[in-house]
Protein backbone atom coordinates (compact mmCIF):
# COMPACT_ATOMS: atom_id res chain seq x y z
CA UNK A 1 0.00 0.00 0.00
CA UNK A 2 2.71 2.41 -0.89
CA UNK A 3 0.73 4.92 -2.87
CA UNK A 4 2.94 7.90 -3.45
CA UNK A 5 2.18 11.55 -4.01
CA UNK A 6 4.17 14.17 -5.85
CA UNK A 7 4.58 17.33 -3.83
CA UNK A 8 6.00 20.74 -4.66
CA UNK A 9 7.42 22.54 -1.63
CA UNK A 10 9.33 25.78 -1.30
CA UNK A 11 12.17 25.20 1.16
CA UNK A 12 14.23 28.19 2.27
CA UNK A 13 13.05 29.99 -0.84
CA UNK A 14 13.85 27.18 -3.29
CA UNK A 15 11.07 25.19 -4.92
CA UNK A 16 11.54 21.41 -4.95
CA UNK A 17 9.44 18.56 -6.28
CA UNK A 18 9.57 15.08 -4.75
CA UNK A 19 7.51 11.98 -4.60
CA UNK A 20 6.58 10.88 -1.06
CA UNK A 21 4.77 8.10 0.73
CA UNK A 22 1.87 9.50 2.83
CA UNK A 23 3.27 8.26 6.14
CA UNK A 24 6.59 10.09 5.71
CA UNK A 25 6.85 12.66 8.49
CA UNK A 26 7.78 16.17 7.43
CA UNK A 27 10.77 15.99 9.81
CA UNK A 28 12.09 12.86 8.06
CA UNK A 29 11.41 14.38 4.65
CA UNK A 30 13.51 17.41 5.57
CA UNK A 31 16.34 15.33 6.99
CA UNK A 32 16.44 12.29 4.73
CA UNK A 33 15.04 13.49 1.40
CA UNK A 34 16.20 17.09 1.39
CA UNK A 35 19.36 16.21 3.35
CA UNK A 36 18.90 19.21 5.62
CA UNK A 37 20.01 17.66 8.88
CA UNK A 38 19.90 20.92 10.84
CA UNK A 39 16.32 20.13 11.83
CA UNK A 40 16.67 17.72 14.75
CA UNK A 41 14.35 14.98 15.96
CA UNK A 42 14.10 14.35 19.68
CA UNK A 43 10.78 12.88 20.75
CA UNK A 44 8.51 12.54 17.72
CA UNK A 45 5.45 13.43 19.73
CA UNK A 46 5.49 17.18 19.84
CA UNK A 47 7.01 17.70 23.26
CA UNK A 48 10.69 18.61 22.82
CA UNK A 49 10.62 21.22 20.05
CA UNK A 50 13.90 20.13 18.41
CA UNK A 51 12.10 19.65 15.07
CA UNK A 52 10.52 23.12 14.97
CA UNK A 53 10.49 24.72 11.51
CA UNK A 54 8.50 27.57 9.99
CA UNK A 55 5.48 26.37 8.03
CA UNK A 56 4.08 29.27 6.00
CA UNK A 57 5.93 31.52 8.43
CA UNK A 58 4.62 30.00 11.67
CA UNK A 59 6.77 27.90 14.04
CA UNK A 60 5.47 24.34 13.73
CA UNK A 61 6.46 20.85 14.85
CA UNK A 62 7.71 19.07 11.73
CA UNK A 63 7.34 15.69 13.52
CA UNK A 64 3.58 16.25 13.75
CA UNK A 65 2.96 16.81 10.06
CA UNK A 66 3.23 14.57 7.04
CA UNK A 67 5.40 15.64 4.13
CA UNK A 68 2.45 15.28 1.76
CA UNK A 69 0.71 18.10 3.67
CA UNK A 70 3.49 20.49 2.66
CA UNK A 71 2.42 20.40 -1.00
CA UNK A 72 2.06 24.00 -2.15
CA UNK A 73 3.41 25.41 1.10
CA UNK A 74 6.55 27.18 2.28
CA UNK A 75 9.02 25.79 4.76
CA UNK A 76 11.93 27.52 6.45
CA UNK A 77 14.61 25.56 8.28
CA UNK A 78 17.66 26.62 10.28
CA UNK A 79 19.82 26.29 7.15
CA UNK A 80 18.07 29.35 5.73
CA UNK A 81 18.50 31.58 8.75
CA UNK A 82 21.91 33.14 8.08
CA UNK A 83 22.59 35.45 5.14
CA UNK A 84 25.53 33.66 3.57
CA UNK A 85 28.42 34.01 6.01
CA UNK A 86 26.55 36.54 8.16
CA UNK A 87 24.74 34.92 11.06
CA UNK A 88 21.19 35.93 11.94
CA UNK A 89 21.35 38.32 14.95
CA UNK A 90 19.85 35.59 17.13
CA UNK A 91 22.49 33.09 16.01
CA UNK A 92 25.21 35.64 16.77
CA UNK A 93 23.69 36.39 20.19
CA UNK A 94 23.45 32.67 21.01
CA UNK A 95 27.15 32.45 20.24
CA UNK A 96 28.04 35.55 22.26
CA UNK A 97 25.91 34.60 25.30
CA UNK A 98 26.88 30.91 25.33
CA UNK A 99 23.26 29.95 24.59
CA UNK A 100 24.17 26.40 23.64
CA UNK A 101 26.22 23.49 24.84
CA UNK A 102 25.54 20.25 22.93
CA UNK A 103 23.43 22.16 20.41
CA UNK A 104 20.74 19.53 19.98
CA UNK A 105 17.92 21.90 20.89
CA UNK A 106 19.42 24.91 19.14
CA UNK A 107 17.87 24.71 15.65
CA UNK A 108 14.36 24.40 17.13
CA UNK A 109 15.04 27.28 19.49
CA UNK A 110 16.41 29.47 16.69
CA UNK A 111 13.36 28.85 14.51
CA UNK A 112 10.92 29.44 17.37
CA UNK A 113 12.60 32.52 18.78
CA UNK A 114 13.54 34.22 15.49
CA UNK A 115 9.83 34.17 14.57
CA UNK A 116 8.99 35.37 18.09
CA UNK A 117 11.36 38.34 17.73
CA UNK A 118 9.83 39.25 14.38
CA UNK A 119 6.45 39.76 16.04
CA UNK A 120 7.76 40.89 19.48
CA UNK A 121 10.67 43.30 18.96
CA UNK A 122 10.78 44.45 22.62
CA UNK A 123 9.99 41.43 24.78
CA UNK A 124 10.59 41.28 28.53
CA UNK A 125 12.19 38.26 30.19
CA UNK A 126 8.83 36.75 31.15
CA UNK A 127 7.58 36.84 27.55
CA UNK A 128 10.82 35.25 26.34
CA UNK A 129 10.52 32.43 28.86
CA UNK A 130 6.91 31.83 27.93
CA UNK A 131 7.76 31.71 24.22
CA UNK A 132 10.56 29.24 25.02
CA UNK A 133 8.25 26.92 26.94
CA UNK A 134 7.79 24.59 23.98
CA UNK A 135 11.51 23.90 23.53
CA UNK A 136 13.37 21.62 25.89
CA UNK A 137 17.06 22.12 26.55
CA UNK A 138 18.79 19.59 28.79
CA UNK A 139 22.14 21.39 28.95
CA UNK A 140 21.99 25.11 29.52
CA UNK A 141 19.39 25.65 32.23
CA UNK A 142 17.85 28.19 29.81
CA UNK A 143 19.36 31.28 31.43
CA UNK A 144 21.89 31.85 28.67
CA UNK A 145 19.28 31.25 25.99
CA UNK A 146 17.05 33.89 27.58
CA UNK A 147 20.05 36.25 27.72
CA UNK A 148 20.75 35.58 24.04
CA UNK A 149 17.17 36.32 22.96
CA UNK A 150 17.12 39.58 24.93
CA UNK A 151 20.52 40.55 23.49
CA UNK A 152 19.35 39.77 19.96
CA UNK A 153 16.20 41.83 20.52
CA UNK A 154 18.29 44.78 21.65
CA UNK A 155 20.65 44.51 18.66
CA UNK A 156 17.80 44.09 16.20
CA UNK A 157 16.11 47.26 17.49
CA UNK A 158 19.18 49.44 16.95
CA UNK B 1 8.61 5.44 16.04
CA UNK B 2 7.09 5.90 12.64
CA UNK B 3 3.41 5.79 11.68
CA UNK B 4 1.99 2.71 9.96
CA UNK B 5 1.16 3.10 6.26
CA UNK B 6 -2.17 4.69 5.39
CA UNK B 7 -4.04 6.01 2.39
CA UNK B 8 -4.06 9.80 2.14
CA UNK B 9 -7.16 11.51 0.85
CA UNK B 10 -7.11 15.26 0.49
CA UNK B 11 -10.53 16.90 0.75
CA UNK B 12 -10.97 20.06 -1.32
CA UNK B 13 -14.59 20.64 -0.28
CA UNK B 14 -16.76 19.74 2.71
CA UNK B 15 -18.86 17.47 0.48
CA UNK B 16 -15.75 15.59 -0.63
CA UNK B 17 -14.65 15.13 2.98
CA UNK B 18 -18.07 13.86 4.07
CA UNK B 19 -18.36 11.53 1.06
CA UNK B 20 -14.96 10.03 1.88
CA UNK B 21 -15.94 9.56 5.53
CA UNK B 22 -19.23 7.93 4.46
CA UNK B 23 -17.22 5.56 2.26
CA UNK B 24 -14.49 4.58 4.75
CA UNK B 25 -16.34 5.03 8.08
CA UNK B 26 -14.42 3.83 11.13
CA UNK B 27 -11.36 2.98 9.01
CA UNK B 28 -10.76 6.67 8.36
CA UNK B 29 -9.89 9.63 10.53
CA UNK B 30 -10.06 13.29 9.69
CA UNK B 31 -6.67 14.99 9.85
CA UNK B 32 -7.17 18.47 11.33
CA UNK B 33 -4.21 20.08 13.15
CA UNK B 34 -2.75 16.64 13.73
CA UNK B 35 -1.47 17.73 17.15
CA UNK B 36 -3.24 14.87 18.92
CA UNK B 37 -3.64 12.42 16.06
CA UNK B 38 -0.07 12.37 14.70
CA UNK B 39 1.61 11.71 18.10
CA UNK B 40 -0.68 8.71 18.60
CA UNK B 41 0.10 7.51 15.06
CA UNK B 42 3.84 7.92 15.68
CA UNK B 43 3.43 5.66 18.71
CA UNK B 44 1.19 3.34 16.66
CA UNK B 45 -1.49 3.70 19.28
CA UNK B 46 -3.63 4.75 16.32
CA UNK B 47 -3.27 3.06 12.94
CA UNK B 48 -6.05 4.45 10.75
CA UNK B 49 -6.18 2.92 7.27
CA UNK B 50 -7.20 6.24 5.74
CA UNK B 51 -6.56 9.88 6.63
CA UNK B 52 -8.88 12.50 5.20
CA UNK B 53 -6.99 15.79 5.28
CA UNK B 54 -9.44 18.61 5.98
CA UNK B 55 -6.84 21.39 6.18
CA UNK B 56 -7.80 22.76 2.74
CA UNK B 57 -11.39 23.41 3.94
CA UNK B 58 -11.14 27.16 4.47
CA UNK B 59 -14.96 27.19 4.64
CA UNK B 60 -14.59 25.57 8.10
CA UNK B 61 -12.10 28.13 9.33
CA UNK B 62 -13.06 31.47 10.82
CA UNK B 63 -14.90 33.35 13.55
CA UNK B 64 -18.16 35.25 13.03
CA UNK B 65 -20.19 37.16 15.59
CA UNK B 66 -23.84 38.16 15.21
CA UNK B 67 -25.65 37.78 18.53
CA UNK B 68 -23.72 34.53 19.02
CA UNK B 69 -20.13 33.66 18.11
CA UNK B 70 -19.76 31.00 15.42
CA UNK B 71 -16.39 29.29 15.25
CA UNK B 72 -15.54 26.99 12.34
CA UNK B 73 -14.16 23.60 13.37
CA UNK B 74 -10.87 24.20 11.49
CA UNK B 75 -10.21 27.49 13.29
CA UNK B 76 -6.72 27.20 14.76
CA UNK B 77 -5.94 28.21 18.35
CA UNK B 78 -3.67 30.91 16.93
CA UNK B 79 -6.65 32.52 15.16
CA UNK B 80 -8.71 32.47 18.35
CA UNK B 81 -5.83 34.11 20.23
CA UNK B 82 -5.59 36.87 17.63
CA UNK B 83 -9.34 37.58 17.46
CA UNK B 84 -10.25 40.83 19.21
CA UNK B 85 -13.98 39.99 19.21
CA UNK B 86 -13.35 36.86 21.26
CA UNK B 87 -11.29 38.97 23.68
CA UNK B 88 -14.20 41.35 24.08
CA UNK B 89 -17.16 39.00 24.21
CA UNK B 90 -15.71 35.67 25.38
CA UNK B 91 -12.61 36.66 27.26
CA UNK B 92 -12.53 33.37 29.17
CA UNK B 93 -11.43 31.68 25.91
CA UNK B 94 -8.44 34.01 25.73
CA UNK B 95 -7.71 33.36 29.39
CA UNK B 96 -7.55 29.59 28.77
CA UNK B 97 -5.63 29.51 25.46
CA UNK B 98 -2.12 30.17 26.84
CA UNK B 99 -2.55 27.08 29.03
CA UNK B 100 -2.93 24.86 25.96
CA UNK B 101 0.39 23.36 24.94
CA UNK B 102 2.91 25.73 23.34
CA UNK B 103 2.85 28.39 20.62
CA UNK B 104 4.08 25.89 17.99
CA UNK B 105 1.19 23.53 18.80
CA UNK B 106 -1.32 26.38 18.90
CA UNK B 107 -0.21 27.46 15.43
CA UNK B 108 -1.59 24.19 14.09
CA UNK B 109 -4.17 22.73 16.51
CA UNK B 110 -7.84 23.44 15.83
CA UNK B 111 -10.84 23.93 18.09
CA UNK B 112 -12.80 21.25 16.21
CA UNK B 113 -9.95 18.74 16.47
CA UNK B 114 -9.54 19.47 20.14
CA UNK B 115 -13.23 18.97 20.97
CA UNK B 116 -13.48 15.85 18.77
CA UNK B 117 -10.43 14.38 20.50
CA UNK B 118 -12.18 14.89 23.89
CA UNK B 119 -9.15 14.61 26.13
CA UNK B 120 -10.54 14.82 29.68
CA UNK B 121 -7.62 17.02 30.81
CA UNK B 122 -8.16 19.45 27.94
CA UNK B 123 -9.24 23.03 28.60
CA UNK B 124 -11.62 23.85 25.73
CA UNK B 125 -14.16 21.08 26.41
CA UNK B 126 -14.67 22.48 29.93
CA UNK B 127 -14.87 26.04 28.57
CA UNK B 128 -17.43 25.07 25.91
CA UNK B 129 -19.47 23.30 28.57
CA UNK B 130 -19.35 26.38 30.82
CA UNK B 131 -20.33 28.62 27.90
CA UNK B 132 -23.22 26.33 26.93
CA UNK B 133 -21.94 25.98 23.37
CA UNK B 134 -23.79 24.07 20.66
CA UNK B 135 -21.81 21.76 18.38
CA UNK B 136 -22.86 21.30 14.76
CA UNK B 137 -22.32 17.87 13.22
CA UNK B 138 -22.64 16.97 9.54
CA UNK B 139 -22.65 13.76 7.54
CA UNK B 140 -23.18 13.26 3.82
CA UNK B 141 -26.84 12.56 4.58
CA UNK B 142 -27.80 14.72 7.54
CA UNK B 143 -26.97 17.55 9.92
CA UNK B 144 -27.62 17.78 13.65
CA UNK B 145 -26.85 20.03 16.60
CA UNK B 146 -25.88 18.90 20.03
CA UNK B 147 -25.31 20.72 23.31
CA UNK B 148 -21.74 20.59 24.62
CA UNK B 149 -23.20 18.96 27.69
CA UNK B 150 -24.37 15.93 25.66
CA UNK B 151 -21.34 15.77 23.34
CA UNK B 152 -18.68 14.21 25.61
CA UNK B 153 -19.43 10.63 26.66
CA UNK B 154 -16.10 9.40 28.03
CA UNK B 155 -12.35 9.82 27.89
CA UNK B 156 -11.52 10.40 24.19
CA UNK B 157 -15.14 9.56 23.36
CA UNK B 158 -17.87 11.75 21.87
CA UNK B 159 -21.23 11.24 20.17
CA UNK B 160 -19.69 11.84 16.71
CA UNK B 161 -20.82 8.93 14.48
CA UNK B 162 -18.37 7.20 12.08
CA UNK B 163 -19.77 9.13 9.11
CA UNK B 164 -19.95 12.51 10.87
CA UNK B 165 -17.78 15.59 11.15
CA UNK B 166 -17.87 18.41 13.67
CA UNK B 167 -18.21 21.49 11.47
CA UNK B 168 -19.00 24.43 13.72
CA UNK B 169 -19.13 25.52 17.34
CA UNK B 170 -21.74 28.11 18.24
CA UNK B 171 -21.20 30.00 21.48
CA UNK B 172 -23.93 32.19 23.01
CA UNK B 173 -22.77 35.47 24.55
CA UNK B 174 -22.96 35.95 28.29
CA UNK B 175 -25.84 37.94 29.80
CA UNK B 176 -25.06 41.49 30.96
CA UNK B 177 -23.21 41.79 34.30
CA UNK B 178 -21.58 38.39 33.94
CA UNK B 179 -18.06 37.59 35.05
CA UNK B 180 -16.00 34.62 33.95
CA UNK B 181 -12.67 33.17 34.96
CA UNK B 182 -10.49 30.24 33.92
CA UNK B 183 -7.68 28.93 36.10
CA UNK B 184 -5.62 25.77 36.15
CA UNK B 185 -2.71 24.10 37.85
CA UNK B 186 -0.26 22.13 35.72
CA UNK B 187 3.26 20.93 36.43
CA UNK B 188 4.77 23.10 33.72
CA UNK B 189 3.53 25.83 31.42
CA UNK B 190 1.66 24.09 28.60
CA UNK B 191 1.26 20.72 30.26
CA UNK B 192 -2.15 19.14 30.59
CA UNK B 193 -3.93 20.32 33.74
CA UNK B 194 -3.84 18.53 37.10
CA UNK B 195 -7.09 20.40 37.57
CA UNK B 196 -8.67 23.37 35.84
CA UNK B 197 -11.88 25.32 36.31
CA UNK B 198 -14.12 27.60 34.34
CA UNK B 199 -16.39 29.72 36.52
CA UNK B 200 -19.12 31.98 35.15
CA UNK B 201 -21.51 34.00 37.32
CA UNK B 202 -24.12 36.67 36.61
CA UNK B 203 -25.07 39.48 39.00
CA UNK B 204 -28.74 40.51 39.05
CA UNK B 205 -30.04 44.08 39.53
CA UNK B 206 -30.49 43.41 43.28
CA UNK B 207 -26.86 42.30 43.67
CA UNK B 208 -27.61 38.60 43.99
CA UNK B 209 -26.29 35.85 41.76
CA UNK B 210 -28.84 34.92 39.10
CA UNK B 211 -26.87 32.41 37.05
CA UNK B 212 -23.79 30.29 37.77
CA UNK B 213 -21.80 27.65 35.93
CA UNK B 214 -18.81 25.74 37.23
CA UNK B 215 -16.99 23.27 35.00
CA UNK B 216 -13.71 21.41 35.43
CA UNK B 217 -11.06 19.76 33.31
CA UNK B 218 -8.61 17.05 34.33
CA UNK B 219 -10.67 15.68 37.19
CA UNK B 220 -13.06 13.19 35.52
CA UNK B 221 -13.44 11.08 32.37
CA UNK B 222 -15.22 13.99 30.68
CA UNK B 223 -15.29 17.71 31.37
CA UNK B 224 -17.19 17.92 34.64
CA UNK B 225 -20.18 20.15 35.37
CA UNK B 226 -20.65 20.84 39.10
CA UNK B 227 -24.41 21.38 39.08
CA UNK B 228 -25.15 21.47 42.80
CA UNK B 229 -22.23 23.74 43.58
CA UNK B 230 -23.34 26.19 40.87
CA UNK B 231 -27.00 26.07 42.00
CA UNK B 232 -25.99 26.80 45.59
CA UNK B 233 -24.79 30.26 44.55
CA UNK B 234 -28.05 31.37 43.01
CA UNK B 235 -30.34 33.70 44.97
CA UNK B 236 -27.74 35.35 47.17
CA UNK B 237 -24.64 37.51 46.79
CA UNK B 238 -21.42 35.62 46.13
CA UNK B 239 -19.88 36.18 49.55
CA UNK B 240 -16.76 34.41 50.85
CA UNK B 241 -19.07 32.09 52.81
CA UNK B 242 -21.11 31.26 49.69
CA UNK B 243 -17.92 30.62 47.76
CA UNK B 244 -16.62 28.32 50.49
CA UNK B 245 -19.86 26.35 50.46
CA UNK B 246 -19.85 26.02 46.67
CA UNK B 247 -16.25 24.82 46.73
CA UNK B 248 -17.10 22.23 49.37
CA UNK B 249 -20.04 20.98 47.27
CA UNK B 250 -17.85 20.77 44.17
CA UNK B 251 -15.16 18.85 46.01
CA UNK B 252 -17.78 16.44 47.30
CA UNK B 253 -19.16 15.84 43.80
CA UNK B 254 -15.75 15.22 42.27
CA UNK B 255 -14.30 11.75 41.97
CA UNK B 256 -10.95 12.44 40.27
CA UNK B 257 -9.13 9.51 38.69
CA UNK B 258 -5.61 10.62 39.65
CA UNK B 259 -2.68 10.54 37.26
CA UNK B 260 1.10 10.20 37.34
CA UNK B 261 1.52 13.72 38.73
CA UNK B 262 -1.31 13.89 41.25
CA UNK B 263 -3.26 11.38 43.30
CA UNK B 264 -7.05 11.77 43.56
CA UNK B 265 -7.01 13.54 46.94
CA UNK B 266 -4.50 16.12 45.69
CA UNK B 267 -6.54 16.69 42.52
CA UNK B 268 -9.66 17.22 44.63
CA UNK B 269 -7.79 19.63 46.89
CA UNK B 270 -6.47 21.64 43.92
CA UNK B 271 -9.97 21.73 42.42
CA UNK B 272 -11.34 23.12 45.68
CA UNK B 273 -8.71 25.85 45.93
CA UNK B 274 -9.20 26.79 42.28
CA UNK B 275 -12.99 26.91 42.77
CA UNK B 276 -12.61 29.47 45.53
CA UNK B 277 -10.13 31.62 43.63
CA UNK B 278 -11.92 31.47 40.27
CA UNK B 279 -15.34 32.21 41.77
CA UNK B 280 -14.04 35.23 43.68
CA UNK B 281 -12.36 36.53 40.50
CA UNK B 282 -15.39 35.86 38.31
CA UNK B 283 -17.72 37.64 40.75
CA UNK B 284 -15.36 40.61 40.97
CA UNK B 285 -15.56 40.82 37.16
CA UNK B 286 -19.39 41.01 37.04
C1 LIG C 1 3.15 18.66 23.34
C2 LIG C 1 1.67 18.82 23.32
C3 LIG C 1 1.04 19.40 24.40
C4 LIG C 1 -0.33 19.54 24.41
N1 LIG C 1 -0.91 20.13 25.48
C5 LIG C 1 -2.25 20.32 25.50
C6 LIG C 1 -2.90 20.98 26.58
O1 LIG C 1 -2.28 21.39 27.56
N2 LIG C 1 -4.25 21.11 26.53
C7 LIG C 1 -4.99 20.66 25.45
O2 LIG C 1 -6.18 20.83 25.44
N3 LIG C 1 -4.40 20.08 24.40
C8 LIG C 1 -3.07 19.89 24.39
N4 LIG C 1 -2.49 19.28 23.31
C9 LIG C 1 -3.35 18.77 22.22
C10 LIG C 1 -3.73 19.88 21.24
O3 LIG C 1 -4.59 20.78 21.86
C11 LIG C 1 -4.39 19.37 19.95
O4 LIG C 1 -4.23 20.38 19.00
C12 LIG C 1 -5.86 19.14 19.96
O5 LIG C 1 -6.20 18.32 21.05
C13 LIG C 1 -6.32 18.41 18.71
O6 LIG C 1 -6.62 19.30 17.68
P1 LIG C 1 -6.08 19.05 16.21
O7 LIG C 1 -6.72 20.04 15.35
O8 LIG C 1 -4.62 18.99 16.24
O9 LIG C 1 -6.74 17.62 15.90
P2 LIG C 1 -6.16 16.28 15.25
O10 LIG C 1 -5.00 15.79 16.01
O11 LIG C 1 -6.01 16.46 13.79
O12 LIG C 1 -7.42 15.33 15.49
C14 LIG C 1 -7.76 14.82 16.77
C15 LIG C 1 -8.87 13.78 16.61
O13 LIG C 1 -10.10 14.40 16.26
C16 LIG C 1 -10.55 13.95 14.98
N5 LIG C 1 -11.06 15.15 14.30
C17 LIG C 1 -10.35 16.27 14.03
N6 LIG C 1 -11.14 17.22 13.50
C18 LIG C 1 -12.38 16.68 13.44
C19 LIG C 1 -13.66 17.19 13.02
N7 LIG C 1 -13.79 18.45 12.55
N8 LIG C 1 -14.73 16.37 13.09
C20 LIG C 1 -14.60 15.11 13.59
N9 LIG C 1 -13.44 14.59 14.02
C21 LIG C 1 -12.34 15.36 13.96
C22 LIG C 1 -9.35 13.34 14.31
O14 LIG C 1 -9.73 12.36 13.37
C23 LIG C 1 -8.61 12.76 15.50
O15 LIG C 1 -9.16 11.53 15.87
C24 LIG C 1 -1.10 19.11 23.29
C25 LIG C 1 -0.48 18.53 22.18
C26 LIG C 1 0.91 18.38 22.18
C27 LIG C 1 1.55 17.75 21.00
S1 LIG D 1 10.85 15.77 17.64
FE1 LIG D 1 9.20 17.05 17.17
S2 LIG D 1 8.76 17.95 19.06
FE2 LIG D 1 10.28 16.49 19.62
S1 LIG E 1 22.29 22.74 24.36
FE1 LIG E 1 22.11 20.63 24.75
S2 LIG E 1 19.96 20.39 24.74
FE2 LIG E 1 20.17 22.50 24.62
Amino acid sequence: MTDSHTIAVTVNGVRTEKSVEPRLLLSDFIRHELMLAGTHVGCEHGVCGACTILFDGFPTRSCLMFAVQADGHEIATVEGLSKGETLHPLQQAMHDSHGLQCGYCTPGILMTMSAFLDSNPSPDEHAVREALSGNLCRCTGYQHIVDAVLLAAERMRT
Amino acid sequence: MKPAPFKYVIARTLDEALAAKAEYGDEARFLAGGQSLVPTMNFRMAMPAVLIDINPLTELSGIKANGVTRIGAMTRYRMLEADAGIGERLRIIHEALPHIAHPQIRNRGTLGGNLSHADPASEMPAIMLALNATLYLRSAKAARQIAARDFFVGALETVIAPDEMLTEIVVPHLPANSGACFMEVARRQGDFAIAGIAAIVTRGADGTCTRARLTYCGVAQTPFYADDAAQSLIGGPVTPAAIKQAAALAMEALDPPGNSHADPSYQRHVAGVLTRRALATAWART
